[in-house]
């Protein structure tokens, strides 16, 4: 029950492998005043996807999607790491027990300290198990 | 519907015998033309040396750069007096091609294009609007006579003013069309901006530019009509030389007065039914220009099947241009097919770009296609699987392996008129 608050809209954008795209997103969001609070490059034979959570993702999928940009949005979910030794194992432990497979993750760093965002390929049973585990999963509206 | 059932449904060993004897005759005929008398001679060949069909092969090919190079009247193979009309073809460079016909070529060239609108259906009831240029081009008069001799009601709009060219088609109540595909679209365009509706159109007789069959779709959809592919060349008298049928697979092409050759365009070696290549046709009843072996440039195969309206061996529609022709490690690649493959896969968009290397001696094509905005799912194993799958349908429709780039939607160029879609780069390499 109210599972969605802990879903975030990451923003996945095409991008040909070559110089400049990157920088041609980042300026773009700045112009709009728009956060980049996390983002990776995923890339494959030629082309890649950078995502992005952005603390307004709406504007940055308009904004981008104007400039001409393949844009999509993707479910996240951000999981407090403990400073810690085994901290993401315990993350990891948690969603292979269940069956849950991780497509990716990756770090955020902000006040809460080390935060991981998650791509899972099944969102509400990766919240209820992490919830369950007793660990902390973020609120979207902590970024958003 | 049949204008001549005899000689459109000739048995094959009758349309054989027939073939070869007219075929004798364009032989002998052609020696009052300079060029021919030369080129036979250097072949040490002469016009009694051809026994059979298959004799042809021992012939030299006529190209259009021989036509040009005999400007303007170079291959006329009747004294000028005899020539009551003549049409040119525009060449993107240089000299145009001059085309000329006697009293019974433009009597010839009617009547096959009334057998192929008498093989869509259209009869004397019908009123054509015939909007193509009527000047040098040969697609206005051409369809003007033929439409005449079946006794249709004739409309010689020509081109331009679509505003009032629509207006035509209400107040006169036309029932066929004759254009360019693109010509229609536009046709369209203007009809629905004008609110007007065409409901008195019911078939649509379109060529002089290759059309893909989404285009028939469309075309269909939006004027209310069946629409028929027309093929023909200048050189070849002009449209009417092969036409859809009913059943619109494939073009009947008239084998009584056209003998028709598929070749391969780099070797210049007959193919076999079923094989992509050049259309290569001698004419069998031209009188003011015949031509032996003349290189049409256009890309197509014969069909094997045959055809339930009883006439003979259908071609393929056009599938592009020789000229664009690659040869990659061996195998020729017409730029057409790897559209076919693209317009058939919905997650990439139809523009493309192909690059061709030599990598260690091997020719390496690599083809940039677009992701199609709406199949973007934001995953990498998503585009990574689309990738695949363009891979995939290229090989199996080219026999090749090629290398695909996804790129971003709209990075592509687009091209106005004519694409120029392919980079060799091997030229450096040879
Ligand atoms: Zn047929």
């Amino acid at each position: 029950m109210g599972a969605s608050k802990f879903v975030i809209k990451q923003i996945s954008v095409f991008s040909e492998n070559k110089p400049g795209r990157l920088a041609a997103i980042a300026r773009a969001l700045q112009d709009e005043k728009i956060n980049i609070l996390a983002f990776s490059i995923a890339e494959a034979n030629g082309f890649g996807v950078v995502r992005a959570l952005v603390d307004e993702p709406q504007r940055a999928y308009e904004k981008l999607t104007k400039m001409g940009f393949n844009v999509a949005f993707t479910d996240v979910i951000a999981v407090q790491m403990k400073d810690e030794p085994g901290g993401l194992y315990e993350v990891a432990d948690i969603l292979g027990r269940n069956g849950i497979n991780i497509e990716y993750a990756y770090a955020y760093s902000g006040r809460e300290g080390a935060v991981l965002i998650l791509r899972v390929d099944h969102v509400d049973a990766a919240i209820a198990a992490i919830q369950k585990s007793g660990a902390k999963l973020h609120e979207s509206s902590l970024f958003q | 519907m049949f204008w001549d059932e005899k000689y459109e449904t000739l048995p094959k060993r009758d349309l054989e015998r027939l073939q070869l004897k007219r075929l004798k005759k364009t032989l002998v005929h052609v020696q009052n033309v300079e060029f021919y008398r030369q080129k036979f001679g250097e072949a040490g060949i002469g016009p009694g040396d051809i026994k059979t069909l298959d004799d042809i092969r021992k012939l030299p090919f006529t190209r259009k750069q021989d036509l040009r190079n005999g400007y303007p009247f170079g291959f006329f193979a009747v004294p000028i007096d005899r020539v009551i009309r003549i049409h040119t073809t525009s060449g993107t460079t240089g000299k145009p091609t001059v085309v000329g016909y006697t009293k019974k070529d433009i009597r010839t060239w009617a009547n096959l294009i009334a057998r192929n609108m008498t093989m869509v259906g259209l009869s004397d009831r019908d009123i054509f609007q015939n909007m193509v240029n009527y000047g040098m081009f040969t697609g206005g008069l051409g369809f003007h006579y033929g439409a005449e001799l079946v006794g249709m009601t004739v409309v010689p709009s020509a081109t331009g003013n679509t505003r009032r060219q629509v207006e035509m088609i209400q107040d006169f109540g036309v029932t066929v069309i004759h254009c360019t595909p693109s010509y229609a679209l536009h046709l369209a365009e203007v009809a629905e901006e004008m609110g007007a509706h065409l409901d008195s159109l019911k078939t649509g007789l379109f060529g002089a530019e290759p059309w893909s069959e989404s285009m028939r779709r469309e075309l269909e959809s939006r004027l209310g009509l069946t629409a028929y592919d027309s093929y023909g060349l200048s050189e070849l008298f002009g449209p009417g030389v092969a036409f859809e049928c009913g059943e619109r697979d494939g073009l009947h092409i008239w084998h009584d007065c056209y003998l028709v050759e598929v070749v391969d365009p780099a070797t210049g070696e007959v193919l076999g039914e079923g094989e992509r290549g050049e259309l290569v046709v001698t004419p069998l009843a031209k009188e003011a220009m015949p031509l032996v072996r003349y290189r049409t440039g256009d890309i197509t195969m014969l069909k094997g099947d045959s055809c339930p309206c009883g006439r003979g061996q259908k071609i393929a529609r056009i599938m592009g241009r020789s000229d664009d022709m690659l040869v990659i490690r061996g195998i020729n690649v017409f730029p057409s097919q790897i559209e076919h493959v693209l317009l058939d896969i919905p997650e990439v968009g139809s523009q493309f770009m192909v690059y061709v290397d030599r990598v260690n001696h091997l020719d390496e094509m690599t083809i940039d296609v677009e992701i199609n905005r709406d199949y973007f799912s934001g995953e990498l194993q998503d585009l990574a699987r689309i990738q695949k799958k363009v891979v995939k349908e290229l090989r199996d429709a080219l026999e090749l392996r090629t290398t695909v780039n996804l790129v971003e939607p709209g990075s592509l160029p687009r091209f106005e008129g004519k694409a120029k879609r392919i980079v060799d780069r091997r030229a450096g390499a040879l």
